[in-house]
This record gives C-alpha cells, structure tokens and sequence, in this order.
C-alpha cells in the first residue's frame, strides 16, 4: 500500500511543478494594457494534479512490483503482455482488424476533406516508419538522416516533372529507385561505424542533401522550391481537389498495405535473419559466412526506397516542395515512431506512426500546450513503457527437424 | 590441406603475427598453443579472414585463399568458433544453429545435422526454444561449436573452447572435439591455453611466442619437451 513517505514525496513533487510551471501557468503578461495578470488558481491546478499524479503512479508501481515478487516466488502466473494477448488470439484480433479495417475504407465518407487530409499525411508517416524500422529496428543501424531519402523522393518528382514532365506513376518507382541508390551511397561510407559513430555520420549526412537543396539555386530552386507539382493522375480523368484527395487517400491505404507486406516478408526471410543476427553480433556473422557489406548495404537500399517513395507522394500530395520539409526534427519524428512502435515490430510501428502524427493535429484545440501534451506523452512512454507500444515481438521461425 | 607461408597480419601499426609458417594435413587435429596476447586468435582470424593478413599467403587445398572476404571463406569449409563463443544472446538455441547453415540450400542435410549436433549435446535439443543469452558458459561453448559444425565445415577452427569452464565440462568437450574429428572427418585446428589437455586430444602442436611459431613436433613429443613443459604445462 501507499506509505506516509510516498505523501511527503507526493508534496514534493506537486512543490516542484508548482516551481516549475509557474512562469508558464501563472504570470500572464498583457503588453497592450501594460499589466501583468496573476493567474493563482492555475497553480493549485498544477499542484493538486502532480499531486494525485504522483500518488497514481506510485500506486501502480507498487502494484506492479508485488505482482512481480508474487510470480518469482511462484505464488502466480506470469501473465502474457496485453498486446501478446491480442495479437496471438485469433478471435480477438480478427474483429479488431476488420472494425480497422472497415474503418478505415469508409474514412473519406465519414470525415471532412480536412480530416482525410491529415490522416493521409499520417498514413504517409506509417510507410516512413515502416522502412526506418527495417534500417534501426532490424539491422539495428541507428540513422539519423533518415529524411535526406524522402527529400530525394519528393525532389525527384518535382524536378523530372518540370524539366522532362514525367508523370506521378512514372516517377514513384525511380524516385524509390534513387532513394534506394542514395542509401548504398550512405551505406559506403558507413561501413565500419557502429552506434554513436554512425548517428553522427548519418545526420550530417541528411544535413548535407537538406543545405544542397537550400544553396543550390540552379538545381532545386533553393529554399523557395518548386511549386505547380500535378496531383496523382487517374487514367487522365479530370478530379475536383476533394475527389483527388479521396483518391490519394485510397492511393495511400494500398501503400500502407504493400509496405506491410513486403516489409513482413523481408523479415522472415534470409536477409531479415541476417539483418537481425548483424544486429546482435558482428563477429559472429562474419565467422557464420554471413557477408556483412552486402547485408548492411540492402539494409539501408531497402529502408531508404519507402522514404523515397512517400517523398514523391509528399510532393504530390503537396503540389509544392522546399527544403523546410525535410529538417532534422522530420527524422527525429520518424525516429520516435520506431522507437515508440517498439523496434523491429510492424503493429507498434503502425501504431505510433497513426498516434504521434495524429494526437498533435487533435490537440490543437489546446493549442499553445500541444507541443507540452505531446513532449509529455514521450517522456510518460518512455518511462512506463522502454520497450515500445508492441515488445518486439519477433516471430521465430522454425527450424525443420529431421 | 592448409598452409600458412611467412603470414604477417597486423593492428593498424601494431604487428601482431610475424612470419608464421604452419601446415595443416587431412583429417588431422593440430593445436597452437602459446600465452596471452602471443597471436593465436589473430592467426585464426587471418585464416579465416575476419582480419586479413598483410603479407604472406595461405593456401586451402593448394588455393590462395588469403584477400577472400569471410564469407567466400566460409563457403569454401572454413568455419571458426570465435574465441568468447560469440552466439546469437536474442535469438534461440536452434536459431542460433540455423544461423550456422546460413550458406547452405540443401535443407535435408541440414535437418540431418541438426540432429546430429543434438545426439552430440543433447541439452540443446532440451533448450532449443530459449535464448542462447539464457544458456550457461559450457553450454554456449557447446552451442557454439554445435553451430559451426552447421556449417558442415571441413577444417573447424576452435578458438580457446575451454575458456572459462570446470574441468569436467572442458574434458567433454574435448572428447566431443575428438569424436567430431573421428566420425565426420573433420580437420580440427585447436587454439589453447589449457597446453596438457590441448596437447593430448592433438596430433600435432605449434608453440607460438610473441607472434613468431618457436616450435613445432608430434604433440606427444611436445608434452615430453623440457622447455614446453616448464613454459606451459606448469610441471
Ligand atoms: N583489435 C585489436 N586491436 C589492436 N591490437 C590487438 C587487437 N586484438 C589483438 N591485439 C594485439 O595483438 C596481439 C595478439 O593478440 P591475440 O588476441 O591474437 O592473442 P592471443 O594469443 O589470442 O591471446 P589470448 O590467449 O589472451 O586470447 C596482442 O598483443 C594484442 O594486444
Ligand atoms: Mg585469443
């Protein structure tokens, strides 16, 4: 149970946030009228809610921790993670996917053009965090530039429709193509780097291709970009702007569908294998044949196409491209949805991806405290949850017996 | 079936093996054996070219095989146990043996393999749903070895297999090592601190100083050898 101490800690806290929150909260400058307005009553929000916050943690801490010693005295089960649960039980994940499923097919006619719009762009930020997923999540490389291959995407299609008017089909395979070939171009040089090495290298590198875009005038426009990008094409069917939306989202959701399934393939196979064994132990691969320049190569040729392919649905989608787009925070963002998804797993990706990119556009309506809400939800995550939404589960495979 | 002429491979500036010359005959188990920090494990990851050497060649079956990447090595029948056994901690025990046979495509073979690295150690078939990370020292050696002879090599190169294990678990494994020799035809080099136990399963034995070979004669004549035996067997 909850101890006096766990109350004196509890008023601690609440003291604490009180401190703390109290430029933000309650002192609230009006320049037009010259007067600073005290908003007390804030602080006693900020107070009580730390308060019952702490208490409420503490409480399932508590909770959590006697379960633990319960089990490893074997007085109880351990019990399977929920999302274990619901993922193994075929009579309860069927419903839930075809509800999602459902869904989502009747998404543009339920909802505002509005509302499809962002859950487009959401749906683009599942494919991203897909492919980043095969690059951090499998092969255990971390790669912090990651946004240079949407840039190189999205550009690709803006520039081969200015100068030589390619269309939108034409384009999405060679701009995955290209971003697959800018990935080997990484990959080279990055060879031998592990860990903190590699970030490093991997962030400049997605600096590099953002200043190239910005500087270079001639070639991409520089920071004013290339507007008048044509929407996706239909057979030459002429489309109203909410029709093409429509169309991209549909678009978008057959997207979604052959990332997942070529991305699941890619980890049951042979290279999957040898992308998560790199993962685990260099030594050991090479001694077991396994060639470690190919296999991190594929790694990053195979996570950069998807970028490269929602780059040149971003710059359709948008109709308009400028370097702005492809800043380090977009990496940062797809980062934390593997991250957050629980690395290496499909459903958490998906998962995150749909709640880091929508929450912040629904709480809106708290406007100048989403990003607050948001950075908090991160930092709850992490420390309730280190191991993701879905704890990568891994299938492993089977090994035929004689 | 290998041999080493005048190999040198060095760490950056470092030069950690010198001119080593050493042959390897058919079906034979050779060991090296030698003190801390003397070369051995760099020998063993010249051969199979994890750190290719600098100078000198080798030669597999009369073919250069020095300047192959790791991987065309091991698909030649070279397979090494990485010295500290180096298994898969997250993937599980027959993963980790499925990981062995990466290069190979003959499935049948390899399920026949598989069982017969589990009649060898039978307490991998016991524990082949966990993870190798949960298994004890001995048995990772075992798994260890077990996943290299996945890779149904014809020369094993064995990396210190004692290292860290009770005398009872080494001698088994030793005996395992002997067994694999006689009954799949395994050409086996032996890398060992433990010189009396190494020199005893062993046909023949280098001793290497400092990265330079300082010896080389019938293991049992080595065993008998005044300097060896104050050097290395402690007598
Ligand atoms: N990665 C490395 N970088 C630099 N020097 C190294 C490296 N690995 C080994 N060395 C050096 O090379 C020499 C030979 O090392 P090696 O590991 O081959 O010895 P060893 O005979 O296997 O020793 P042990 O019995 O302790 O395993 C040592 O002087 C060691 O310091
Ligand atoms: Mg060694």
């Amino acid at each position: 149970m909850l101890s006096f101490k766990d109350f004196g800690r509890a008023c601690v806290v609440a003291l604490w946030f009180m401190v703390l929150t109290f430029p933000l909260m309650v002192i609230k400058v009006n320049p037009i009228d010259r007067v600073i307005t005290w908003r007390w009553h804030n602080m006693v929000w900020v107070g009580v809610g730390s308060f019952l916050c702490y208490l409420a943690s503490r409480a399932w801490q508590i909770h959590r921790d006697a379960r633990l010693r319960r089990i490893r005295l074997g007085q109880e089960e351990e019990k399977e993670p929920l999302s274990r649960r619901i993922l193994q039980n075929p009579s309860i994940y069927r419903p839930l996917l075809a509800a999602g499923a459902l869904f989502f097919l009747a998404f543009p006619g339920l909802f505002s053009t509005y509302q499809t719009n962002i859950m487009i762009t959401a749906l683009m930020y599942v494919v991203l965090g897909l492919g980043l997923n095969i690059v951090v999540g499998v092969a255990g490389l971390l790669d912090l530039g990651y946004v240079a291959f949407y840039a190189v995407g999205a550009y690709a299609y803006a520039l081969l429709n200015l100068h030589f008017g390619l269309g939108f089909w034409t384009v999405l395979p060679i701009g995955g193509l290209l971003a697959a070939t800018f990935g080997i171009l990484l990959g080279f040089p990055v060879l031998r780097l592990r860990g903190d090495y590699l970030a490093i290298v991997t962030l400049g590198f997605g600096e590099i291709i953002r200043l190239i875009l910005e500087n270079w005038n001639e070639f991409s426009h520089g920071p004013s970009g290339i507007s008048n990008i044509p929407r996706p094409g239909f057979f030459g069917i002429q489309m109203s702007l909410d029709q093409s939306i429509t169309y991209l989202y549909y678009l978008m959701i057959g997207m979604v569908l052959f990332t997942i399934f070529v991305v699941n393939r890619l980890q049951n196979s042979r290279i999957g294998r040898a992308w998560f064994a790199l993962r685990e132990d260099e030594i050991a691969c090479q001694a077991m044949g396994i060639d470690k320049t190919r296999t991190k190569l594929t790694a990053f040729a195979l996570g950069a196409t998807w970028a490269g392919m929602v780059g040149v649905i971003f710059a359709a989608k948008t109709t308009f491209v400028n370097p702005a787009s492809f800043t380090f925070l977009e990496s940062a963002i797809i980062l934390c949805i593997v991250v957050l998804g629980g690395m290496g797993s499909i459903v958490g990706v998906i998962i995150a991806a749909l709640v880091l990119i929508l929450l912040p556009e629904y709480l809106r309506a708290f406007s100048e405290y989403r990003m607050l809400v948001f950075g908090a939800v991160l930092v709850i995550m992490m420390v309730f949850r280190p191991q993701g939404i879905v704890a990568n589960i891994r299938k492993t495979y089977r090994v035929e017996e004689g | 079936m290998l041999e080493l002429k005048k190999v040198s491979t060095y760490y950056g500036n470092i030069q950690a093996v010198r001119d080593i010359d050493l042959r390897v005959e058919e079906g034979e188990i050779i060991t090296l054996i030698g003190a801390n920090g003397a070369g051995k494990t760099t020998t063993l990851m010249s051969i199979s070219g994890i750190v290719p050497p600098k100078r000198g060649e080798i030669l597999f079956r009369g073919r250069p095989i020095h300047g192959l990447s790791p991987d065309r090595i091991v698909a030649l029948g070279i397979c090494q146990v990485p010295e500290g056994r180096h298994i898969f901690p997250d993937l599980t025990v027959a993963e980790n043996l499925d990981m062995g046979a990466f290069l190979r495509r003959d499935r049948k073979e390899v399920a026949r393999d598989l069982e017969y690295v589990y009649s060898l150690f039978p307490i991998l078939r016991e524990r082949r749903n966990q993870p190798g990370g949960n298994l004890s020292g001995g048995e990772q050696q075992m798994l260890a070895i077990s996943r290299a002879l996945m890779a149904r090599p014809q020369l094993l190169l064995l990396d210190e297999p004692s290292m860290g294990l009770a005398p009872l678990v080494t001698r088994q494994i030793f005996e395992i090592i002997r067994q694999i020799n006689r009954e799949q035809n395994t050409t086996i080099f032996l890398v060992e601190q433990n010189a009396n136990l190494a020199l005893k399963v062993a046909d023949r034995g280098y001793v290497l100083e400092t990265g330079r070979i300082t010896m080389h004669d019938r293991a049992d004549a080595l065993r008998a050898n005044k300097d060896v035996q104050r050097a290395y067997l402690g007598i």
